[in-house]
């Protein structure tokens, strides 16, 4: 067991665990932020997906000893004075969850995209999404919701 | 149960969640602030054990079925909406406790949820209008006949009109109608129904706020890992407990003995094999602790009874059994064989072949568990939090357990990350029961996703071999389908099998089916469409290849079989109706502009599938390159399920049935070695990515007939619609899944 000091959604926080726990538990099991969801816990699904830094991570691969970075999960995506995130409204606007235990994880991935490509193509988002399962085939909704949320974000940034 | 405020903590958290965000998101129209306030009326009122309105003309409606992925919590609720007069702006829905003597049935599966609900559902919204109306006609003092509700008022003629806040005190004490008299709405006046309307359940689905079941948090829970022997069917003997309860986050650590404590429902699925397999159960400190304590824990297990059974043996049965051509016929008659005989006739056979498959559903399972001994004299008590299609099969397997009475049990249903079939079955609620019995602890048991496939109630594999002729007028003469599965005690495993109402065999009369079983111990289970889900694949293969065969068009081949519009069996909406399928057949045809050219290398692939009351076609187009790279460029979907509720929910389950489909047909096997599941995670199972997810072009046919359920239907014609078009994209006959096997990549 150890302390370790971490930055999660704009907030300090420490926690005493083992070096070698996943980050991915230690958000779920000790901080109690549920919204980062396990899939698989070897990098294949993209449910854990979280960002470090502004990368997408997989937190079920990443020891918490080797947290480099301040961490944004789900629960950190809307803007600080709780205005949802435009990738937030497109998924409610074209309903794309079904039973939504991945969409934390695209959701994540997602918005990395946007800032790095604020106008993503098909191959882009397919690219970006790459590592995130859907099981309930919501595919067909991500791409659109990812366009229409660039379309919202580029035109309030013009405004 | 109080229904003052209807609410539990938990689910006053979500509307809490729901509120901040529905404000932000949609700008609600707060009614209250327009209109005069009324002091006579307080409070929220309860029309019935589903609607609720508070004086600020806030509408609770309650969803009582459980939520999976398939909308149902959205879709039920526009139902009685629609039929009060409400506007769904005004409506928030909230999950209703379990509580079958007050709401019904609190299942899903099947799709069945739409036909087994709509009628009360309807029932309770007129009825819920009827005591508004009521209510505004004492209050404005008018007759009830020139009154009408809609927009969550009730109008007078004369253009006086009072908020369903307002009226709610009052409406609460009206009687409640006779369901006998009530009249329903027009459906041309409908302003929710057919419809797109949003999930209810999306705010917090997209902020991370949802609680599944693996997300549930009680005071003083531990977590829990359970190891089963790899062998289906081991058990337990020893294992190095000291070196285990040594380890760090570990806190306690034994054997289960196996259990066959299961729903009666429930049996079936098993075969053979307990409910409660024997294992080791680790409890520790956190999942970590205890997913990775298995890495250094050392089972001696008794294989004795395990499951020996073996992928290659059972594909070796079935060529051999398919050679020799036995079977027991199980329909038909003689003019088959004459008809295979007759020189004139040209003839087919090919053999089929499709593998078990796993559920994956994205959530694995996991269910939580606090088994309380009583204390002077009290009785012991029960919490669970699970999701579940069933949730109150866990009452039943508490009885079981434990020789608990129901109202020592408490079962707090949560929304499933995907169901599919794996949640009507129970066996991890079972052992997180057993856990913490055990331990004398609440633990939330969570399974890996190893323990995920490995456990599964798989999709079952099987076989047919096919014989068909057609006559020189190139009409089909003789169909002949032997299945070759598995049973186990003497009886068809789920999935496995014939029902005897496929097609052609059901429209056409010189047909012969016959089946050929042999025993199995692998755990099968219901995967959506059972059977469904393999024959369509067969059957809608083989018809072309016999259309190929006569040298005739696939859409008139398939057409020409349906014959006359009739319905096979009058009045029954579980039957085949020729007329609903030839409407389908033709619009998914003309839609994907079915007979064009196509450019080398790509090709046009029909289907037609008739399950859970749906009349389903679809036509894919796909293009296959020299090094076999598939990619499928776009899937028409013609489908009729009668009228539909939700626009935006019914496309999202046909589209999720295409790529489920696509993801299953292409990538996904399951095979076993003596017992052993040889598939342990993702990266040997795959699941399809976003990229190879082709446009998919849905169209509805809203027949006159009653509204049925949208999760199954549409995912039986994609596997053999695809396979068809590499047919005719290349000449290639695919007669196995997955298509990985076949070399082929998904791009
Ligand atoms: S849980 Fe991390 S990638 Fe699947
Ligand atoms: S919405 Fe169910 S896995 Fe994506």
């Amino acid at each position: 067991m150890a302390k370790f000091k971490l930055r999660v959604n704009g907030r300090d926080r420490e926690v005493e665990v083992r070096p070698d726990m996943p980050l991915l538990w230690v958000l779920r099991d000790k901080l109690k932020l549920t919204g980062t969801k396990y899939g698989c816990g070897i990098a294949q699904c993209g449910a854990c997906t979280v960002r470090i830094d502004g990368v997408p991570t997989r937190s079920c691969v990443l020891p918490v000893q080797a947290v480099a970075g301040a961490v944004t999960t789900i629960e950190g995506l809307a803007a600080k004075n709780g205005d949802p995130h435009p990738l937030q409204a497109a998924w409610i606007e074209h309903d794309v969850p079904q039973c939504g235990y991945c969409q934390s994880g695209q959701l994540m991935s997602a918005a990395a995209l946007l800032e790095s490509n604020p106008k993503p193509t098909d191959a882009d988002i397919d690219q970006a999404l790459a590592g995130n399962y859907c099981r309930c085939g919501t595919y067909v909704r991500i791409r659109k919701a990812v366009h229409s949320a660039a379309q919202a974000r580029n035109a309030a940034k013009g405004a | 149960m109080s229904t003052t405020s209807g609410l539990t903590r938990r689910e006053m958290l979500k509307v809490t969640a729901v509120a901040g965000g529905g404000v932000l998101l949609q700008a609600t129209l707060p009614m209250a602030a327009a209109s005069p306030p009324d002091d006579v009326l307080v409070g929220s009122q309860e029309l019935n054990v589903y609607v609720q309105i508070d004086r600020d003309g806030q509408i609770t409606i309650y969803s009582s079925i459980p939520e999976m992925g398939q909308g149902i919590k959205t879709t039920l609720p526009m139902i009685i909406a629609e039929e009060m007069g409400a506007r769904w702006e005004d409506v928030q829905v909230i999950d209703a406790p379990l509580d079958e003597d007050k709401f019904g049935r609190q299942g899903a599966g099947g799709s069945t949820s739409v036909p087994r609900n709509i009628g009360t559902m309807r029932r309770v919204g007129a009825s819920a209008r009827e005591m508004l109306i009521g209510a505004a006609a004492l209050l404005m003092e008018v007759d009830r006949e020139g009154l009408q509700a809609r927009d969550s008022q009730v109008v007078h003629i004369s253009g006086q009109h009072r908020s369903f806040g307002q009226l709610a005190s009052l409406a609460a004490q009206q009687p409640v109608p006779n369901p006998e008299t009530l009249t329903y709405m027009d459906p041309s006046e409908y302003r929710i129904i057919g419809t797109s309307v949003s999930g209810v359940d999306n705010f917090v689905i997209a902020t991370g706020l949802t609680e599944f079941g693996i997300d549930v948090d009680v005071p003083g829970m531990k977590y829990a890992t359970y190891v089963r022997c790899p062998r289906i069917g081991g058990t337990a003997v020893r294992f190095n407990e000291r070196e285990i309860k040594g380890l760090p986050g570990v806190t306690d650590a034994f054997i289960l003995e196996p259990n066959d404590a299961v729903g009666e429902s429930e049996v079936w699925f098993l075969n053979g094999v307990s409910a409660l397999r024997g294992g080791v159960a680790i409890v520790g400190d956190d999942t970590w602790s205890v997913f990775d304590a298995r890495s250094k824990l050392k089972v001696e297990w008794d294989e004795s009874s395990a499951s020996t059974d073996d992928w290659s043996a059972m594909v070796a049965w079935a060529e051999r059994t398919a050679r020799e051509g036995g079977g027991r016929v199980i329909a038909g008659n003689g003019g088959v064989d004459a008809a295979l005989a007759d020189e004139r006739n040209r003839t087919a056979e090919a053999f089929y072949q499709f593998p078990y498959v796993a559920h994956v559903c994205m959530e694995p399972m996991n269910c939580t568990a606090d088994y309380r001994r009583g204390t002077n004299g009290e009785p012991d008590s029960l919490e669970v939090w699970l999701g579940s299609q069933f949730p109150a099969r866990a009452t039943e397997i508490a009885g079981r357990l434990f020789g608990m009475q129901p109202e020592q049990v408490q079962v707090h249903p949560l929304r499933m990350g995907g169901g599919f079939g794996r949640r009507a079955l129970h066996d991890f609620a079972t052992e997180a029961m057993a856990i913490s019995h055990r331990a004398g602890v609440p633990v939330k048991l969570t399974w890996t996703r190893t323990d995920d496939i490995h456990n599964d109630h798989f999709r079952v594999g099987g076989f047919e071999n096919m014989k068909g002729a057609v006559g020189p007028d190139g009409r089909l003469a003789a169909w002949e389908q032997h299945y070759i599965g598995f049973s186990n005690g003497g009886r068809p495993v789920m999935g496995s099998g014939l029902r005897g109402n496929e097609l052609p065999a059901v429209a056409f009369p010189n047909a012969r089916i016959k089946l050929s079983m042999q025993e199995i111990a692998t755990p099968c289970g219901p995967w959506r469409a059972p059977g469904s889900n393999t024959n369509a694949f067969v059957e809608q293969c083989f018809i072309h290849e016999l259309a190929v065969l006569a040298g005739r068009d696939h859409l008139e081949f398939l057409l020409e079989l349906m014959g006359e519009r009739r319905w096979i069996k009058e009045g029954d909406i579980g039957a085949l109706n020729t007329g609903r399928a030839i409407d389908v057949i033709k619009l998914a045809a003309e839609k994907a502009e079915w007979g064009r050219a196509m450019p080398k290398g790509s090709g046009l692939g029909l289907s037609f599938y008739f399950c859970h009351a749906a009349h389903v076609a679809e036509v894919a187009e796909v293009t296959v390159t020299a090094d076999r790279r598939i990619s499928v460029e776009k899937v028409w979907v013609a489908v009729d399920v009668g009228p539909i509720i939700n626009m935006s929910g019914a496309l999202s389950q046909v589209q999720g049935s295409v790529v489920d489909g696509l993801s299953t047909m292409a990538l996904q096997q399951i095979t076993m070695t003596q017992g052993v599941i040889q598939q342990d995670n993702f990266d040997q199972y795959p699941v399809m990515r976003i990229a190879p997810t082709p446009e998919i072009d849905v169209h509805f046919i809203e027949s006159d007939n009653p509204s049925t359920g949208l999760g199954e239907p549409a995912l039986p014609p994609l596997a053999p619609a695809v396979a068809n078009a590499i047919f005719a994209a290349t000449g290639e006959r695919v007669r196995s899944m997955p298509l990985s096997e076949a070399g082929y990549t998904l791009v």
